[in-house]
């Protein structure tokens, strides 16, 4: 490295500053694994595989933006980025794009956006915020008040309706609400009502959302319509076995049985071809990702930076397991990629701000105290 | 957690926040576990079930169906073959708009109103995901303007398939049969015959005749070819193939030239001529005008044909050879004579003065001939066709030892020719009024009744492959075979030929003279009685018995048949076999109200014999012998 110039040695520091190398690691083991596994799952319509590296240099380039950004500046976002996210999503009812039944895109003109993704970070930025302004005198009117901020946008988004990012932006809300201090027997009695309300949810629920519902409960109702995806899914789980059938060997994803191969449904690819050996290094790698979350999250100095890293160290849990949850049949079937896996730029995006903003503070975390 | 002596309230805050991460940390390693435990349960203990399921998925197995199986005639003339032409079949279920891709493919393709009929006919029938036809025999020019055009018809193919064919079209079509598209009816055969998985890829099956009663011979041995899908159920490649097994050939005991011109010696007369092979049973011809062409049938016949064929006053559609019942008049003598001879009721010589008519209870029956055959002896009996002696004859036997004695020789009993549809007939009996009749009045025999029976009137009701089967059974000294239509099936693989008989049905125990006796009159009708005319000048021997039945009693008036509608004319009726010391053909014909049988049907028996022992071509119909019309035949009541 000496025989390099002294201003690329500067600017290598300048890049690596801030960064985060365990968590920079194993987001690209990640990324590894969810690149051979699209290459696998669109084998015949090539060029997913490089719009996914594409996707990726965006993100990392989002992520180290972030990264050098001090937790205090990331707090002067959250209102604003929180007060666009929900006027966008309002915006969304007479203006979105309809996709399959749901208005979840806003075009912008040369391109579009989905406002519930800007949700994912500006909802627990904007609680982060909320209960840091109010720190040391947390009272429950707090708890109510956060508790709105939050059920505002998750119902806007649930009545699009995408119940996977109402799921994730209520998670993620939850997250800082439960950090923050929410009493236990809150939680608890929440529960309590919570499964008391539930047929009264259930009558909220669009038939389509139902319908996944119960075919989880039995797929085989419904073979040939809603439980098709979630039968074949398992199939291809089931079929890779201990050791898997190898790399592009996997029938249930070159036959196309495999529903959404590249987005929501990645890991039956990547279990059919990996098996249960190749599935438990992956579940140790979002271990490992959670864990070094929450050691940061341990470790940050204010209640802002505390919440906001756990909140989004949770979130990644969250994805995950969701994900593979459904996918393996244990969990509905609901619209939620698995992340650093699953094709999509905009989600990798998001995903990799929240690195960005872990790093952040991480590397910042000293300097509040100072 | 240790909480230290100088903690602030921070500290504790601090604190309760780890703990919190804590149980965070918690609820993922659980949840992770529960992962984990799931992967386990998937991919190691229900992995071969999956990966079975995975297997299922992707692995389809589709039938070929085999050629069907030949038939050809006993000189090995083709009579039923297929041929590859190109189809345009469309699959319901994957046409949105049918009757606009119907309207569509009219443009490249002629599509008749007819066609639409027919096919909209086979949807009703079919499942929607099966190929159906809606055009066959494609032009080569169609093709190809289809195939430019093929993106714009999902669903819509153009399919090579194998046609059945039946070169001579009418010709023997009861005997042969034809075959047609799968209905319902023959899926639930199919079932119960437990064949289903070889007719997984099979699409037609015989209706009727041959085609029918050797439909598993013929059909063959469904192959498969293992290939792999996708999801969409597009076939990516073969895995493996088990090839089909074409159906055997079979070769007819069927001459097609003598059935051929047999069935133009009827012109446009209906009726029926069953022709055997007194040795084995083997039938020469079997014929019933009018004929059909069965080629209308194979892809679903169009409506208007089957109207025609089905709203025919001449009936065409039925078998009057094995389906069609008469009484056979004269025709049942030469069995009267034998059965007298057999019973020890008459000897040849005894002698029976004839008046010209017998009376019996109050009732008169007459004798054709005016004025009687006075003194009549057996052979004069049958030469002459002498009906007083058979009416006293019969009411000597009494009706249980007639039916005793006619049952053997098959009548009113199916023969079991190997094709479907034969009737049963009726061999009158006490027994059978009982069977047939509820009402305990109408189940009484009357003596008077027997009386008739003699002459093969009456209750006497048999087929005429019955007939020709009983005049085998005499020709052939009482050794019975059954009539068949099939010589041996040819397996397709191994070439191996597979015999269908001749093994003797029965042994008839007749004295040899008695037999010896019946034939010697048989063939002194034919030199110097009733079938003279028609026989006189053969180059060969033959025996032969003229018969007319009576279709409408005329109860004692004159019997004009000029003026009776035609309808109602008497059924003409000849039997004979020939040469008479060694027969090689028996064979009874019959034309429906051809009135005498000297006059219709004994000149069509000729020209048959006449073809099969000389080989003497007479193309055409036999020309009615007017001049026969008072032979001293026939017998009114």
């Amino acid at each position: 490295m000496s025989m390099l110039p002294p201003t690329f040695q500067a600017f290598r520091r300048r890049l690596a500053e801030n960064i985060d190398g365990p968590l920079l690691t194993v987001a690209l083991a990640i990324m590894a694994f969810g690149l051979a596994s699209i290459y696998s799952a669109t084998v015949y319509a090539s060029g997913r595989t490089v719009a996914q590296l594409l996707n990726l240099g965006a993100g990392l380039l989002a992520m180290w933006l972030v990264a050098q950004l001090p937790p205090q500046k990331l707090m002067r976002f959250a209102v604003p980025l929180y007060v666009v996210g929900v006027l966008l999503l309002l915006l969304v009812f007479p203006l979105g794009i309809k996709v399959n039944g749901a208005r979840r895109w806003l075009s912008l003109g040369f391109t579009r956006i989905q406002p519930a993704e800007i949700l994912k970070i500006a909802m627990p930025l904007m609680l982060a915020w909320y209960f840091h302004k109010h720190e040391a005198m947390l009272k429950i009117r707090h708890y109510v008040v956060a508790g709105l901020l939050l059920a505002v946008p998750f119902a806007l988004i649930a009545r699009q309706p995408d119940l996977g990012s109402a799921i994730l932006v209520g998670a993620a809300g939850f997250y800082v609400i439960f950090l923050a201090g929410l009493p236990w027997k809150i939680i608890f009695g929440m529960i309590a009502a919570g499964v008391a309300a539930a047929p009264f949810i259930w009558s909220m629920l669009y038939d389509f959302q139902r319908r996944r519902i119960l075919t989880l409960i039995d797929p085989t109702t419904d073979p040939l319509g809603a439980g098709y995806h979630i039968i074949q899914s398992i199939i291809a789980i089931g079929a890779g076995g201990p050791f898997g059938r190898g790399w592009l060997q996997g029938t249930q994803t070159h036959l196309e049985f495999i529903p959404e191969r590249h987005t929501d449904f990645i890991f039956a690819v990547f279990s059919e071809e990996r098996g249960l050996v190749g599935n438990s290094i992956l579940l140790i790698l979002y271990l490992l990702l959670i864990a070094r979350g929450l050691m940061i999250t341990a470790k940050a100095s204010t209640l802002f930076s505390r919440v906001l890293a756990g909140s989004i160290t949770l979130s990644f849990f969250t994805y995950a397991f969701v994900n593979m949850g459904m996918v393996s049949g244990i969990l509905p079937v609901v619209g939620v990629p698995l992340p650093f896996m699953s094709y999509g730029g905009t989600a990798l995006v998001t995903l990799f701000l929240g690195i960005g903003i872990l790093m952040s503070i991480r590397a910042h975390r000293m300097l509040v105290k100072q | 957690m240790l909480i230290r002596a100088t903690q602030t309230p921070q500290d504790i805050e601090l604190a309760r926040f780890r703990f919190r991460v804590g149980f965070a940390a918690g609820v993922v390693v659980l949840a992770f576990s529960l992962l984990l435990g799931r992967f386990v349960f998937l991919q190691v203990f229900q992995h071969e079930y999956y990966t079975t399921r995975a297997e299922d998925n992707r692995i389809s197995l589709l039938p070929l169906p085999p050629n069907r199986g030949m038939i050809e005639d006993r000189n090995g003339v083709v009579l039923a073959r297929n041929y590859t032409a190109f189809t345009l079949e469309i699959t319901p279920s994957k046409v949105g708009n049918l009757e606009q891709t119907i309207e569509s493919l009219g443009e490249l393709v002629e599509i008749q109103p007819k066609d639409k009929r027919r096919f909209h006919k086979l949807i009703e029938e079919s499942r929607a995901f099966e190929s159906l036809p809606i055009r066959a025999r494609l032009s080569d020019e169609e093709v190809a303007r289809f195939a430019a055009n093929r993106y714009r018809f999902p669903g819509v193919e153009v399919k090579a398939r194998l046609f059945r064919q039946y070169p001579l079209g009418p010709v023997g079509a009861h005997a042969i049969g034809y075959i047609n598209r799968i209905n319902k009816t023959d899926l639930d055969w199919i079932e119960e015959k437990e064949q289903s998985s070889n007719y997984k890829g099979s699409e037609h099956i015989g209706k009727t005749g041959l085609e029918k009663s050797y439909e598993f011979q013929l059909h063959g041995e469904t192959g498969y070819e293992k290939v792999e899908i996708d999801a969409g159920g597009r076939t990516v490649r073969s895995l493996s193939r088990v090839a089909p097994i074409s159906g055997g050939t079979l070769t007819l005991t069927l001459d097609i030239g003598l059935q051929e011109m047999a069935e133009k010696t009827f012109g446009d007369r209906r009726g029926a001529l069953v022709a055997i092979e007194p040795s084995t049973g083997g039938i020469l011809a079997l014929v019933s005008t009018p004929s059909f062409d069965p080629n209308l049938f194979i892809d679903g016949i169009r409506s208007e044909d089957w109207e025609q064929l089905n709203n025919s006053p001449d009936r065409p559609m039925i078998n009057r050879a094995i389906n069609g019942t008469y009484p056979i008049g004269s025709t049942f003598k030469p069995f009267m004579a034998l059965a007298a001879l057999e019973t020890g009721k008459r000897t040849p010589e005894q002698t029976f003065f004839d008046p010209g008519f017998f009376t019996f209870g109050g009732n008169t029956f007459r004798d054709e001939k005016r004025g009687g055959h006075g003194m009549v002896d057996m052979y004069k009996s049958i030469v002459h066709s002498c009906d007083t002696y058979y009416y006293a004859l019969a009411n000597d036997m009494g009706i249980d030892a007639i039916a005793r004695f006619m049952k053997p020789l098959g009548f009113g009993s199916k023969t079991g020719i190997d094709i479907d549809g034969e009737s049963e007939g009726v061999l009158p009996s006490p027994e059978w009024k009982k069977r047939h009749y509820k009402r305990p009045a109408q189940q009484k025999w009357f003596a008077g009744e027997t009386i008739s029976i003699g002459i093969g009137q009456g209750q006497n009701d048999y087929t005429p492959v019955q007939l020709a089967h009983a005049v085998a059974t005499l020709a052939n000294d009482g050794v019975a075979f059954r009539p068949h239509l099939v010589k041996y099936i040819t397996d397709s693989r191994t070439g191996e030929k597979t015999m269908i008989e001749p093994k003797p049905l029965r042994r008839l125990p007749w004295k040899k003279q008695n037999v010896d006796f019946v034939k010697k009159a048989m063939v002194g009708v034919n030199k110097e009685g009733t079938g003279a005319r028609a026989f006189g000048d053969a180059a060969y021997a033959s025996g032969g018995k003229t018969g007319t039945a009576q279709v409408f009693s005329l109860r004692g008036a004159n019997y004009n048949a000029q003026r009776l509608r035609q309808e109602l004319r008497d059924h003409a009726l000849f039997i004979a076999f020939a040469p008479a010391e060694r027969p090689r053909i028996a064979l009874a014909v019959l034309v429906e109200n051809g009135g005498f049988g000297a006059r219709s049907a004994a000149p069509i028996a000729r020209l048959v014999l006449d073809y099969y022992l000389l080989g003497k071509q007479e193309k055409g119909p036999a020309r009615e012998d007017e001049a026969a019309v008072d032979s001293d035949d026939e017998s009114r009541e």
